[in-house]
């Protein structure tokens, strides 16, 4: 009787701790740039991750999701970030697209012991002597980015590149990452303006210089504008051009159209890759959104994100409360990523491959980015070892 | 030598586009008083408008009459239900409200065509680059731009100085009242400046389309320097935005393109770069700041 009524007490406690603990989900606090020119690059990260989810929950955790838009200005990401962690007590972060953001938003997050997960601005600084436990971030190094677009031109064997970027700090990381790379000469460098729409100035620079490639990064509705202009100005079939992923992904080329046939890109992803998890990612996406509606990069970071999340909160049953046990969950990276291998270098930035992807005329002659070849395998990024944890 | 005449066209084509925004800018501003922020927002509603019509018809020429119609017609609507109300309020009501508009304006695109920039096919016949001179390769496209650009001032031009609608522009600019006082229809004649301007913005950002991204907030973009171009021409005078409109194109492009390489010879490349593109963001606000210091009131101050 005793030991039946204690057990019996102790299913009801049980029971009733069940039920608590599925009423109090998970917070996840995701601050990003939803308006303006850019804004789709936030809509694409938070759909992607919303593919992650399955009926609101992560790794079998209830978590319930706060999504609030930066409109790309520092002070306002910071201001959203108080919020969250002060008034609804958020501990996990992530969302952020753009480097300038990130710089003014991040420290704050992870200096209150909240965990930030980035999922696509990736500075410098942040890599290498700011480096931080809490910090982590899914996409790349910025500078990888750009490493792996001057693998791909040392490649196709150029011979000089003149090189463009906006005058921020991904423009500046973007500039030094091709040049880190790069084998060839470097035949002229212009920082352009980030809110900048009429490129002709530069083309006429660019036709003047004559350089044996182009190497741009603008991206959103910069690339859109800079890609037409380079095709207007005549320079198209004449200069080649190599990109990295962010100034020619898939909506930008959507808008493009046939004036981006034949060019260069180099990435950590793409639509087409093939394996299991890539499969699942594309067919969640074309399900939910359409078939119509183009996947960029952000869309497989916002979701990796998820991923990320979701099995760092499986194997803590959802607590996050043990700081360190959440940690090393997050650093092991077990999950399947859309883009084969991946782990956590240790400056908690990713390791990962690098491709070779041309834009060619799809089967019903839309353009469409082919992988080609991987140019680098494994690749970490130059920062980590100046990062002390 | 080429590359100079280029970037002279690069710098004109600028700033007719500019001309095209702030003529009507400037108008509303001279004759009415209100400072109009959405102005912008007739931009972006003229570029979807007939980018959106290019896309289904297929012709980019159909393009035209939609958005020049759709520009005009929102800003008729605007004027007669927010505007009109505001003529006599003071400039920090007029700046709230149309500020309002053009918050309005960015959702109501979002809503409707989503977040993505809109593709804008160019016409087959203006594709392409052709050979000006020898060594200077032009896209056509931009040539007809400042053709349009050129074409618009003259008949704006004829448009004010040679009819009646134009006398009562020049006088409603002079003297509001006066004009009320002789019997004129003043809502209309406000309604149809309104108008006009708003068409001038819906054919700019129709026609800067296949050039620059369609996209929400595109108009913001350009109104700042559009400002500019209205403070240092004059507020209401149509003479002063075309002078101060290719001032400021050739200027904004010149100093763009050359700066940078200018201080490279004097010190290292980033810094130079750096510094170069500071100036030359600061070029149009300097030489707005000179123009009122030696002119307060701007270059054609009330002799539209």
């Amino acid at each position: 009787m005793k030991t039946s009524l204690r057990a019996a007490l102790m299913l009801t406690a049980l029971g009733a701790a069940l039920p608590a603990f599925a009423a109090d989900p998970v917070k996840i606090g995701m601050i990003t740039t939803l308006s303006g020119p850019a804004g789709y690059l936030g809509a694409d990260i938070r759909d992607g991750f919303a593919l992650a989810m399955k009926d609101g929950t992560l790794g079998g955790v209830p978590v319930e999701l706060m999504v609030e838009d930066d409109a790309l200005k520092p002070g306002q990401g910071r201001q959203i970030a108080e919020r969250f962690m002060t008034n609804e007590d958020v501990k996990l972060f992530t969302g952020i697209v753009f480097s300038n953001v990130a710089g003014a938003t991040v420290p704050d997050i992870v200096d209150n012991g909240g965990f930030y997960v980035s999922a696509n601005a990736a500075p410098s600084n942040m890599a290498g002597e700011e480096c931080h436990e809490n910090y982590f971030a899914i996409a790349w190094q910025n500078d990888s980015l750009h490493e792996s677009g001057g693998l791909v031109a040392n490649e196709l064997g150029y011979e000089n590149a003149f090189i463009l970027a906006p005058n921020y700090q991904a423009g500046k990381d973007a500039l030094t990452g091709f040049k880190r790379t790069f084998k060839g000469e470097i035949a002229g460098e212009i920082y352009t303006r980030l809110d900048q729409t009429d490129f002709a100035a530069e083309m006429a620079q660019i036709r003047a210089a004559n350089p044996a490639m182009v190497y741009q990064f603008h991206p959103g509705g910069l690339g859109i504008a800079f890609m037409r202009q380079y095709q207007q100005a005549g320079l198209l079939g004449t200069i080649p051009m190599v990109v990295s992923e962010p100034s020619l992904d898939a909506v930008i080329l959507k808008a493009v159209g046939d004036a981006a046939l034949g060019i260069n890109v180099g990435s950590h992803w793409n639509a087409d890759f093939d394996n299991e998890a890539n499969k699942t990612f594309v067919a969640a996406w074309e399900q939910a959104y359409g078939a119509d509606r183009p996947i960029t990069t952000y869309a497989e970071q916002g979701y990796e994100v998820g991923l990320l999340y979701a099995s760092a909160l499986e194997a803590t049953g959802g607590d996050i409360a043990d700081e360190d046990a959440f940690r090393e969950a997050l650093r092991a990276a077990d999950f399947a990523s859309p883009r084969g291998n991946f782990s956590f270098g240790p400056n908690q930035h990713p390791v990962e491959d690098w491709f070779a992807l041309e834009v060619v005329a799809g089967p019903d002659g839309t353009p469409m980015l082919q992988t080609k070849s991987k140019v680098v395998e494994n690749y970490g990024d130059f920062y980590s070892e100046d990062c002390q944890m | 030598m080429t590359l100079l005449l280029e970037q002279l066209l690069n710098g004109l084509q600028f700033g007719v586009m500019l001309f095209l925004l702030a003529a009507g800018l400037t108008l509303i501003f001279g004759i009415m008083g209100v400072i109009n922020l959405a102005h912008g927002s007739l931009y972006m509603v003229g570029a979807y408008a007939g980018t959106w019509v290019a896309a289904q018809t297929g012709s980019f020429w159909l393009g035209i009459p939609a958005a020049l119609g759709a520009a005009a017609l929102t800003g008729v609507a605007i004027e007669a239900l927010v505007v009109r109300r505001l003529y006599a309020r003071d400039h920090l009501d007029q700046v709230l409200a149309t500020f309002a508009i053009l918050l309005m304006a960015n959702q109501l695109v979002t809503l409707i065509f989503g977040r993505q920039p809109l593709y804008t096919a160019m016409p087959e016949a203006l594709s392409g680059s052709v050979e000006l001179l020898p060594g200077l390769f032009y896209p056509p496209y931009r040539l007809a731009i400042i053709a349009v650009g050129l074409l618009v001032a003259l008949g704006l031009w004829a448009l004010i100085n040679r009819t009646r609608i134009g006398m009562l522009v020049r006088a409603g600019s002079t003297n509001r009242e006066m004009v009320r006082a002789l019997g004129v229809d003043i809502r209309l004649l406000y309604t149809v400046v309104f108008g006009l301007g708003a068409l001038l913005a819906g054919l700019a950002g129709f026609i800067s389309g296949p050039v620059m991204a369609v996209q929400v907030g595109m108009g913001e973009q350009i109104l700042l320097s559009t400002f500019v171009v209205v403070v240092i021409g004059g507020v209401g005078s149509i003479r002063g935005a075309f002078v101060a409109s290719l001032a400021l194109g050739v200027i904004d492009t010149c100093l763009r393109a050359y700066l940078p390489g200018l201080l490279r010879q004097v010190m290292a490349g980033p810094e130079a770069d750096a510094l170069g593109i500071g100036i030359s963001s600061m070029g149009i606000y300097l030489l707005m700041a000179i123009v009122l210091l030696v002119k307060p009131k701007g270059l054609f101050a009330g002799n539209g």
